[in-house]
This record gives C-alpha cells, sequence and structure tokens, in this order.
C-alpha cells in the first residue's frame, strides 16, 4: 500500500497571545499523495501559512497527529525535526529569505552544511547543479542584491532542491514578483512536479496561481472548506504574461 | 559541520563588520599586552632580585637571636640580645662544628657618614676578616679588614660602592678619612659593586671592624658583659652539608646557652630566605597580573556586548538557517566560534604587542632608578591565550544560547 507523502489527522494548533488564546487550525484531516501537486489557499488568518509550517516541520501541533513520509511527527524533538527540515523537505519563501551577503553558490550550498553531504567540493558541485537546473548556471557568484526578484527566487527554489528532497513547499513563492516572473516560477514548479515526480504543496491567493495545480484546497477560519480535484491545469506560459481568461 | 567550515562561516561573519570586530578585538589586545608586559616586569624584578641574593653565595646560614620575653611582652624575631661574640667564636671550633667553614660575625648600627662637604646616612656593620669570603664581596680598591684591625679596634672603614660614589664621586676614596657618628676613620678599601636596586641594595653600607663598632660606635652588652652580636654568617663546607651544619651550630649554641627548652636562637639558610623572598615578589608579580586582568575582563564584556547585538541583528539569518536544518547545537557553536574567534584572535595579537612592549621595555629604568630587565616566559604567552580563548567561551555562550533558543518562524518573521 503506498503510504501518503502527507497525512494530517485532525491537527489543531492554538497560539496563545498575551492572555488570549487564538486557535489557528481547529482540526484539519488532509492527505497529500506522492507527486503531486496541490494549492491551498485561503484568505489572511485562515491558516493556511500555520498549515505550511507544520507541514514544513517549521512548528508542531498542538493536538492531532502529523505523518510525513511515513515518519511521525508530532511528537519528535527539535533535533530530529530540524534533520528532516534538512533532509526530506525544501521549503521556498515568499520573500526569498537568502543572506545577501553570500553568492547564489553559497546560498545554496547552506542546507548542506547541516547535513552529510560530503566535502566542500561535492558541495560545491551539488550547488552549482542545481543553480543550473533553476536556469541560473550564468549566476553563479552572483549575490542576492545584484539579482531579480525572479532570479532571487530561483535560487531560493535552488536551495530548496539541492538536497534532493520528497517534498517542495512553496509559501506564496509569487508573492512578491511581477507576473512575467510569477509565471517563470509556476512553470518551473510545475516542470519540477511532472518530470521529476516531486510533491509540491503551494501556499498562494492567487487563483492562477491555484488553477495550475491538479488539486485546490481552501482553508477558512482554521478548517479545510473545499478540497477539489482540477483535472485540467492551466499551463504557465513562461515566455508571456498570465493567460486571458 | 565540520570543524573548518565552522571556523569558515564565523571569519565570513565577522568580515562583514570588520571595524565592529577590530574594535572589539582591540579590547582584548590591551587586556593581553597588559598581562604579558606586567608580567614580564614582575618577573623581571623577582629574577635580578633572586640572583643578587644568590650572588652573596647559597651555603650561608645565618644565626640571630631568638625573641626577647621579658616580663610576658614578646619582641620580634632578633629582638632579644643572646648571640655573643664568644658563641661565634665557638661555632669556629671545628672539633665540634666539622662542617662549618667559615664564621663571620656581625654587629649592625647606623650611622652618619661625613666626608668634606658630603655625607649619607648608612648601616654601619661591624666584621671581621672572614665577612668577604663568607658573603662573596669582592674589592675594587685596598684591602679588608685584617685580624689586626680587629685586635686593636682600629678607625679604619671599607665603603659600600655607592657610599663610595656619594662621599668621593670620582675620587679615589681609599687612604682618605671619614667621620662615623663623630669619629675619624681611615678608608683601607672599596667593595666591588653587587648592584641592586631601590628595594635591596648591597652597595649602600660600610664595613668596621667589629670591636671598632662594639666599643667606639654602639655599646650593646648582656646582663653579663660580654660583648653582643647580631648574626653570626656561617658558611658552610658545601651545600650537602647544610643540614648537619645547622645541627652541629645548634647543639654548640645549646650547650653555651644551657637550653633544655626552647632555643634563644634561630638559625636560616640562605636557601630559605631567597624562598621567602620568591613567594614575596611571586605575590607582587600575580598582583600585577590581577590588575592587568581587569582590562581583559572590560574586554571580554565587550565581546559578550557585541555577540548580543549581533544575535539581535541576524535574527532572520538564525532563522534562515534552521529552516535549513541548522539544529540547536549548529546555531550555539556558530555564535560560540565567532566569539572565541574575537577573543584568540585579540589574544594572538595580544601576545605579540607584549612581547614587543617588553623587550622594548627591557632594561629601562621603570621604577626609578636601576634599569629593570623583562623576562618573557613562554608559560606566560600559553597561559594568555588559553585565558583569552576561554573568556570568548565564556563571554560568547550566553549570547549563542539566545541564538540558539530562538524559534524558528518567530526568528524567520524578525525584520
Amino acid at each position: 500500500m503506498d503510504v501518503g507523502m502527507i497525512e494530517l489527522r485532525e491537527v489543531t494548533k492554538t497560539y496563545r497571545m498575551g492572555s488570549v488564546d487564538v486557535h489557528a487550525l481547529r482540526g484539519v484531516s488532509l492527505t497529500v499523495d506522492r507527486g503531486e501537486m496541490v494549492a491551498i489557499m485561503g484568505p489572511s488568518g485562515s491558516g493556511k501559512s500555520t498549515l505550511m509550517n507544520i507541514i514544513g516541520c517549521l512548528d508542531v501541533p498542538s493536538s492531532g497527529a502529523f505523518i510525513l513520509d511515513g515518519e511521525d511527527v508530532g511528537n519528535l524533538g527539535d533535533g530530529r525535526l530540524a534533520e528532516i527540515r534538512n533532509q526530506k523537505t525544501g521549503f521556498v519563501f515568499q520573500t526569498y529569505n537568502l543572506l545577501p551577503r553570500l553568492t547564489a553558490q553559497a546560498n545554496v550550498e547552506l542546507p548542506l552544511l547541516y547535513g552529510n553531504y560530503g566535502s566542500s567540493g561535492n558541495r560545491r558541485r551539488l550547488a552549482e547543479q542545481a543553480l543550473e537546473r533553476v536556469g541560473l548556471g550564468d549566476r553563479v557568484h552572483h549575490r542576492p542584491p545584484e539579482l531579480s526578484g525572479g532570479q532571487q527566487q530561483r535560487v531560493g527554489i535552488a536551495r530548496a532542491l539541492v538536497k534532493n528532497p520528497s517534498l517542495l513547499l512553496a509559501d506564496e513563492p509569487t508573492g512578491n514578483l511581477d507576473s512575467q516572473s510569477s509565471e517563470e516560477i509556476v512553470a518551473l514548479l510545475q516542470e519540477l512536479n511532472e518530470e521529476e515526480g516531486l510533491t509540491v504543496v503551494i501556499v498562494t491567493h492567487e487563483p492562477d496561481i491555484a488553477a495550475s495545480t491538479r488539486r485546490v484546497i481552501v482553508t477558512r477560519d482554521g478548517l479545510v472548506i473545499q478540497d477539489e480535484p482540477n483535472d485540467d491545469p492551466r499551463r504557465a506560459n513562461p515566455f508571456g504574461g498570465p493567460q486571458e481568461e | 559541520m565540520s570543524p573548518a567550515t565552522l571556523l569558515l562561516t564565523a571569519l565570513s561573519s565577522l568580515a562583514v563588520n570588520k571595524l565592529r570586530a577590530g574594535l572589539t578585538l582591540l579590547g582584548i589586545v590591551i587586556g593581553i599586552t597588559a598581562v604579558i608586559t606586567l608580567m614580564a616586569i614582575g618577573q623581571g624584578v623577582q629574577q635580578s632580585i633572586t640572583q643578587r641574593i644568590e650572588s652573596l653565595g647559597t651555603n650561608l646560614l645565618f644565626v640571630r637571636p631568638g625573641e626577647s620575653n621579658q616580663g610576658g611582652v614578646f619582641g620580634g624575631q632578633g629582638s632579644a640580645s643572646t648571640l655573643t661574640m664568644e658563641d661565634a667564636i665557638a661555632i669556629q671550633d671545628p672539633v665540634f662544628t666539622p662542617s662549618v667553614a667559615a664564621v663571620a660575625p656581625e654587629l649592625s648600627t647606623t650611622g652618619q657618614i661625613v666626608a668634606g662637604r658630603s655625607n649619607t646616612s648608612t648601616r654601619v656593620y661591624g666584621v671581621t676578616p672572614e665577612y668577604l669570603k663568607a658573603r662573596n664581596f669582592d674589592l675594587s680598591s685596598g684591602e679588608f679588614v685584617t685580624p689586626g684591625h680587629v685586635d686593636s679596634a682600629s678607625l679604619v672603614a671599607v665603603l659600600g660602592s655607592e657610599v663610595a660614589d656619594t662621599l668621593f664621586g670620582n675620587r679615589e676614596p681609599t687612604g682618605q678619612t671619614v667621620r662615623i657618628n663623630g669619629r675619624q676613620f681611615e678608608v683601607i678599601g672599596v667593595l666591588e659593586s653587587k648592584g641592586g636596586n631601590r628595594f635591596f641594595s648591597l652597595d649602600d653600607q660600610v664595613l668596621v671592624p667589629i670591636t671598632t663598632a662594639h666599643h667606639r660606635l654602639s655599646s650593646q652588652r648582656t646582663a653579663q658583659g660580654a660583648f653582643n652580636v647580631q648574626t653570626i654568617n656561617v658558611q658552610v663546607a658545601d651545600l650537602d652539608r647544610m643540614d648537619s651544619a645547622i645541627r652541629e651550630v645548634a647543639t654548640v649554641l645549646r650547650l653555651r646557652h644551657r637550653i633544655t627548652g626552647e632555643d634563644d636562637f634561630s638559625i636560616t639558610s640562605q636557601q630559605e630566605t631567597i624562598e621567602t623572598l620568591q613567594e614575596t615578589t611571586g605575590t607582587f608579580v600575580v598582583f600585577l597580573g590581577a590588575i592587568a586582568s581587569i582590562s581583559l575582563l572590560v574586554g571580554g564584556i565587550g565581546i559578550m556586548n557585541i555577540m548580543l547585538v549581533s544575535v539581535t541583528e541576524r535574527t532572520r539569518e538564525i532563522g534562515i538557517r534552521k529552516a535549513m536544518g541548522a539544529k540547536h547545537r549548529d546555531i550555539l557553536l556558530q555564535f560560540v566560534a565567532e566569539a572565541t574567534l574575537l577573543s584568540l584572535g585579540g589574544g594572538g595579537v595580544g601576545v605579540l604587542t607584549g612581547i614587543l612592549l617588553s623587550w622594548a621595555l627591557n632594561g629601562r629604568s621603570l621604577l626609578g632608578g636601576q634599569p629593570t630587565q623583562t623576562v618573557f616566559s613562554g608559560e606566560v604567552a600559553v597561559m594568555a591565550l588559553a585565558v583569552s580563548a576561554g573568556i570568548g567561551l565564556f563571554f560568547g555562550i550566553y549570547p549563542a544560547m539566545r541564538a540558539a533558543r530562538l524559534h524558528p518562524i518567530e526568528a524567520l518573521r524578525s525584520e
């Protein structure tokens, strides 16, 4: 039996803000299989980012179970969570979160410093390969301030890919980009999903982006209110603007 | 993370803010330089004092009177007047004291020495001819006190080199006359300089025959009317026989003083004197080091301060690293490595400038008067480096722990 890539059962998350409890997630159950490409949509405060942080092992649920790639993650300690972040998941951020003083290559190498990825020569080679994969083979020694927003996000994706993860998580990956760059990024994610079978989960509030995936999950007030397959995903066009309806 | 990667990461983080890293480093540089230099001066003083005493001969014993105890009032050691000239003569008898090579009793008093228009106030020692050999002195001119001078209590004096300088300058003192406490003495010789510093000088003294000192300059007598001496210098035949010499001298004195209970004299060896003095000067050296360490402490606090600022500024970086899989330990190590690199770098530069400075100060007059040698010891340098590494660890660990404890999501949210 194939085990789901992501399996959430009745997951809740409660933050304490001052004296008030904020219920960010109120009981989410969700399964994502290997090789799926899923969009999570929802208005601000709907809990989609919290969901993403839990799936990305940056946070742990208050209650419920979370099984990632066959491993029960819900009750793991900080150390093991860090290992999972390092080995299984690649995280792409809205604000890229690159270290500005490091070159593209050094930024991509960053995750490799925290795991067993061989010699520095080997790490450099892996980083260069990942940059080539996202089409930045000629920008290896540029620093983030010398790159455009779209190029910076590609570095961010290369950094997520470099350790060859089984799951790619992207939190509003196009939120800071113009439409042309957005199309390029979405096309890249589609390509990675289709050609390499990478499981991709994207948080977004742009319908265009959501329409490019095969399944759209909508959250509101900490609950999943809609979960529908999309049999005819829109093809992102990396050479033009977004397709007009 | 491998140690090499850790080091490179720490170096490149520090390189981002070079001025800040440099100023923080400077705090440690100053501290370590101060420690190294002051210790070098202290050890130099200690060594020169020890050498000077050793130049007097190490196989010496000093016999001194014990404490006075009159009507329940105790004086300090040497305050009693129990040693006499006869005791000194008895110790010289090879039948009873075969380990003793020479005996030189001395009687000390102060005197005002006048020569023409110059004058000086100094110690005047009544001595016998054996004194020269027992105390390892040489004459730079003239002759020493002879047995004939002692027998006839002649008014002759041998000047220490510093006294000779003060009174006669470049003129030859031998053959001149001086007045000591109003009596006219003929200068028969001058001692060769042994060197000294303002704490301790062997050149600032005048020697006269012991009988002259007794009859003409002071008049200390025991109740029995015997001839008192303050110290009997005993030169032992060789260093291996120090213990037997102490026993022999003690036995003779106990018999002569009819002692059944506690001794009324004490015997100390030159070696003990050196050890006591080294303890004292050792305290002085440690004290200097301690003062210098205060600036090191300030430097350490500077490191802690900068590291705390750095953790706050780089919260986002910490969040990114954690999101990429850095563990608690990885972040802790990174910041501790940065702090240690700062302090160790400062320590290294500090040791170098300390060596240069003590070398530059070597032979210069520091504490007024005579030049001071500086002694640089590798031990102190190694210790200084170890201490500076320790400072980095100690003052770096708290900021590093703050960094390591940050929650990845909260850290990522910070601007």
